[in-house]
């Protein structure tokens, strides 16, 4: 950063240098453009393989499709019928017969069917992914958001008392399991002090209203944030220390720069790096704890219901949602990598 | 993490701690001659008293001896897991780091491929598929937690790779199994060691997640798992004492056990220069 204003002073020719900047700025966005797509076609071989090892574990499991598919009526049905019913859902192919048309369908849109909410695989996608897309975004931008107030202070005030104080108090959290943290929240805010409502989207009954949601949110949503936020402040608060201590920095302070700027321009964008790594590799914790929390919450999401689908083994639902965790957590990283590449100009296009 | 050599108080106490714990979940069981199962209905849901310390949970069990039989079966799958894990991901990542080439490549690729999913979602899909079953609860933790080892080792073996004692062993003919067991094994297996004791509060928590969306083990077994699935319950009756009791054994014995093996590691692994910083 530094080094770009002594160029701008040192060099005469002002106009070579912006056209030097502007070319390099152009190589640097073909390569991060590159990166992007050779991290997207990577997505392809990768579908495959999760769904083929998901197969081959339901192939070698001593769970039957057939039961899955029939529900309670595998109990009553006579053999022959059940033969008849495995021949015409494919079921007695070999498992990487029953592999391929799954892809084959899945290609064309059509997930199956899911036993336990008696609907279309992607009806249930649709219907219930904003609620998790709202609950885990909500408590992502609270976490990034307390993890920058609370880190950067601890950061750049080592070794004072609340700095103390925020690390211990994170350390000890990291070690409370998110379904104990939901627990505690529900004992605690809605069982003793009757503050929030136990559990649902909204009330019994009620239509799903802005003020109805946002009050059932914050539970949640709190102990999702909660969960997340201790990993992110103590990832910050490092590196925002290694920062301080930075040739850079150091410079910039001895140059006389005022502290703001020291902190904004020149040691920010260089702890925020290692930050944005954090959070990409947070996304698959995100997405555990979201499970969890709508569970205990019953908040009518998606990763909810990857506990459900395995709890009545809804196999078609639970194909569809371990792929699409896949993908989400690979855009999570990807996100991570270009937010990096973007904001500090020595990272490489591929790490 | 801060630096932990220059708070040696810290481990000690985690250690102590640790030592009550142990202490607790395999004494309390036999001494106490309290079957854990046992049921009275009559008692059920009573706080905490001289009779019942920790009280007693639905089915009128007593939790102080719940709780202790319930941290013991948790530890227990807790550490074969870990060392499952460990014990994979050392022999993997030597048979990787000191074979190389492509053997190597594709390896690392299904490192990459299992650290991208996230690991207690992988879980659910195992233990849904192998239901009610010991053995898939640990595999389902075992194989997704083999990766950070075996990239660790990996690590340490190709950096043992051009020790000289590697060049004297390779000359005076030993054959190539040979040298992995008796050099480069020994070489991974200190990371090995920092490996089992911080997978623990990973498999601690992953055993008593299962268990919790009812995936793990039975609701009758005691676990830290089961007794917070009974918790989740109870605690609409406003009994506290449920959550509190087997929450606090949770926590704090995956708290000690963190600080225990950041000691471990920071007297095995050489500080890094992040590490030096204060």
């Amino acid at each position: 950063m530094d080094a770009a204003m002594t160029t701008i002073v040192t060099r005469p020719a002002t106009a070579t240098a912006q056209t030097t900047t502007s070319r390099t700025r152009r190589r640097r966005g073909r390569g991060i453009a590159r990166m992007s797509v050779r991290r997207a076609l990577f997505a392809i071989p990768l579908t495959a393989a999760v769904s083929l090892a998901l197969f081959a574990l339901a192939a070698g499991s001593p769970f039957d499709p057939l039961a899955g598919y029939l529900g309670d009526r595998y109990l009553t049905m006579s053999t022959a019928d059940k033969q008849r019913v495995a021949t015409e859902l494919g079921l007695d192919a070999p498992w990487w017969q029953q592999w391929a048309s799954w892809i084959g369908h899945a290609v064309t849109g059509d997930l199956g069917s899911s036993r336990s909410y008696a609907q279309p695989v992607t009806t249930v996608l649709a219907e219930r992914g904003p609620w998790t897309l709202l609950l885990s975004g909500t408590a992502l931008a609270a976490a990034i958001v307390l993890a920058l107030v609370a880190g950067m202070w601890a950061g750049l005030h080592p070794q004072s008392r609340l700095d103390r104080a925020i690390a211990a108090t994170a350390t000890v959290v990291q070690a409370v399991p998110p379904f104990v943290l939901s627990l505690g929240a529900v004992t605690v805010f809605a069982v003793s002090l009757r503050w929030l409502p136990v559990a649902g989207l909204t009330d019994p009954g009620a239509d799903p209203s802005f003020g109805q949601v946002t009050r059932h949110l914050v539970l949640p949503a709190a102990v999702l944030t909660v969960s997340l936020l201790p990993w992110l402040l103590l990832s910050l608060r490092q590196s925002v220390r290694a920062a301080a201590q930075s040739d850079a920095v150091v410079g910039a302070r001895a140059r006389g720069i005022p502290e703001p700027v020291v902190v904004g321009r020149h040691l920010l964008p260089v702890a925020l790096g290692p930050f944005t790594t954090v959070i990409g590799l947070r996304l698959p914790e995100l997405l555990v704890g979201a499970a969890i929390v709508e569970e205990v919450f019953s908040w009518p999401g998606l990763a909810g219901s990857l506990v459900t689908a395995a709890r009545e083994l809804d196999f078609p639902l639970l194909a569809a949602l371990t792929i699409g965790t896949t993908w989400l957590v690979l855009a999570g990283s990807l996100l991570a990598d270009l937010a990096h590449a973007l904001l500090d100009p020595r990272v490489a296009d591929d790490a | 993490m801060r630096n932990l050599r220059h708070r040696p108080h810290r481990v000690a106490g985690a250690i102590a701690v640790l030592t009550v714990i142990a202490v607790y979940a395999l004494a309390v069981p036999m001494l106490t001659g309290t079957n854990p199962g046992l049921t009275d209905f009559a008692a059920a849901y009573q706080p905490p008293s001289g009779s019942h310390r920790f009280g007693t949970d639905l089915a009128g069990r007593d939790l102080f001896v719940r709780t202790a039989a319930g941290l013991r079966v948790s530890l227990v799958i807790a550490a074969v897991c870990a060392v499952a894990s460990a014990a994979v991901g050392v022999a993997v990542g030597v048979t990787a780091g000191a074979l190389g080439g492509w053997i190597d490549r594709s390896v690392m690729r299904l490192v990459d491929g299992i650290n991208a999913l996230p690991h207690l979602l992988l879980g659910i899909v195992v233990v849904a598929l192998y239901p009610g079953n010991l053995v898939a609860i640990i595999a389902s933790i075992a194989l997704t937690h083999w990766t950070q080892v075996a990239r660790i080792a990996r690590a340490e073996v190709r950096a043992a790779r051009s020790a000289t004692y590697l060049e004297a062993a390779r000359l005076s003919g030993a054959t190539r199994t040979r040298i992995a067991i008796t050099h480069l094994v020994p070489a991974a297996a200190g990371q090995g060691i920092v490996a089992v004791i911080l997978l623990l509060p990973h498999a601690i928590w992953h055993e008593s997640t299962l268990s919790f969306l009812g995936l793990g083990l039975p609701p009758d077994q005691a676990s830290l798992g089961t007794l917070l699935q009974d918790a989740r319950a109870a605690m609409l009756t406003g009994a506290w004492w449920t959550l509190l009791f087997p929450a606090a054994a949770l926590i704090v014995t995956t708290l000690a056990v963190a600080v225990v093996g950041a000691a471990v590691d920071h007297r095995i692994t050489p500080p890094l220069p992040e590490r030096a910083i204060r």
